[in-house]
């Protein structure tokens, strides 16, 4: 079932964007020379994110930090190793979207910790940054409740994403 | 200026647990393979990022967040009741969560912030409303139908089934999107003086 999804998506819009008169072709042209451009604007971020990540890693600083926040995280059925992500998603997009490649690369992307990071990236926002951009354009001073609930949501997100990565892909 | 701060702090923290745990050679062998790793990763999940963008173009095009919203309304004005009367907020509203849903992250903020600035009370500006505060929970807690950069970085690194996790990344992301509005519901009814 899941294996249709993707194809039938590609086949359904081509065919809508025909009926509609459009250029399907085009359109997809054009839009994949948008995603280039993005592709080359995120570039210089993955290079220099993945060597700072790669220099935790390496000086033993994930280990430590999964080792103290191991026993609130285990408490909360969230693997230890996603600490890194954990602490990164809400704050900035790219940097988490490193930590979770490493991740994958370290533990290998069908495995229990790297599929739940997978699942984690999929599920979330970069919360903190998408605030200030509201916030920012709608000149909100008094934020009220909006950090607290939108935390909450995370937290949802790292929970049920290790929960459901567990009962529906045992290893 | 968060990214030098965040940079710089795991730089520091880098170096520090080397010296401490005495990993000096592994964290200067790190350097460049840390850099390589970035332009490896980045080439490797180009093909499904351009694709995903040419198909969210498509998307766009062919109207599909007009006809997800009609799905939406119900759901709409129960978090939105100025939406009920205020048609351009309700549209902005609507092609704010179907850009989202659909993962056309361009086309969804400056909807979002549209209708952001409808929410505004004019007797009280610079307060957020219960509805803005929803809005922002909703937008903060990801719902999307195709995780597209996150299967590329799947498909990079190998993964023969990178939309296995569908099910999973669909399940978690309504849970907390729930449990986000329920949250921001319940807190509304404490928070009430600012």
């Amino acid at each position: 079932m899941i294996d249709y999804i993707v194809p039938l998506l590609l086949l359904v819009t081509c065919a809508l964007a025909l009926r509609k008169r459009e250029n399907a072709y085009d359109l997809l042209l054009s839009g994949a020379r948008d995603g280039l451009e993005l592709l080359i604007s995120i570039v210089p971020t993955l290079i220099l994110l993945l060597t700072s990540v790669t220099m935790l890693r390496a000086s033993g600083a994930i280990d430590l930090i999964s080792n103290v926040l191991q026993p609130v995280m285990a408490f909360f059925g969230i693997p230890p190793e996603t600490a890194l992500l954990v602490l990164i998603r809400p704050i900035s997009g790219s940097a988490a979207l490193a930590v979770g490649a490493e991740l994958m690369t370290i533990h290998g992307v069908d495995s229990l910790v790297g599929r739940t990071v997978a699942v984690m990236l999929g599920s979330t926002e970069t919360t903190f940054y998408t605030i200030s951009v509201y916030f920012g354009a709608a000149g909100i001073k008094k934020t009220r409740y909006t950090i607290p609930a939108a935390l909450i949501a995370d937290f949802t997100g790292f929970f049920v994403a290790s929960l459901t990565v567990r009962l529906l892909y045992p290893t | 200026m968060v990214m030098s701060w965040i940079y710089t702090v795991i730089l520091g923290l880098s170096v520090i647990s080397a010296i401490l745990l005495g990993n000096s050679s592994d964290l200067a062998a790190a350097v460049p393979k840390g850099a390589q790793a970035g332009i490896t990763l980045a080439v490797s999940m180009a093909g499904s990022i351009c694709l995903w963008t040419g198909v969210g173009k498509l998307m766009e095009k062919i109207g599909l967040t007009q006809k997800l919203s009609i799905l939406l309304r119900p759901l709409l004005h129960r978090l939105f009741p100025s939406a009920k009367t205020d048609t351009p907020l309700r549209a902005s509203l609507c092609a704010n969560i179907c850009a989202n849903f659909l993962g056309l992250g361009n086309a969804a903020t400056p909807m979002g912030i549209q209708a952001a600035k409808r929410l505004i009370r004019p007797d009280k500006p610079g307060i957020a409303t219960d509805e803005l505060c929803r809005l922002i929970v909703l937008n903060t807690a990801s719902i999307q139908l195709i995780p597209a950069s996150v299967a590329a970085v799947r498909t990079s690194l190998g993964c023969q089934t990178p939309f296995d996790i569908l099910p999973a990344v669909w399940i978690t992301s309504l849970c907390s999107a729930g449990l986000g509005v329920a949250a921001a519901w319940l807190l509304g009814k404490v928070w009430r003086h600012d």
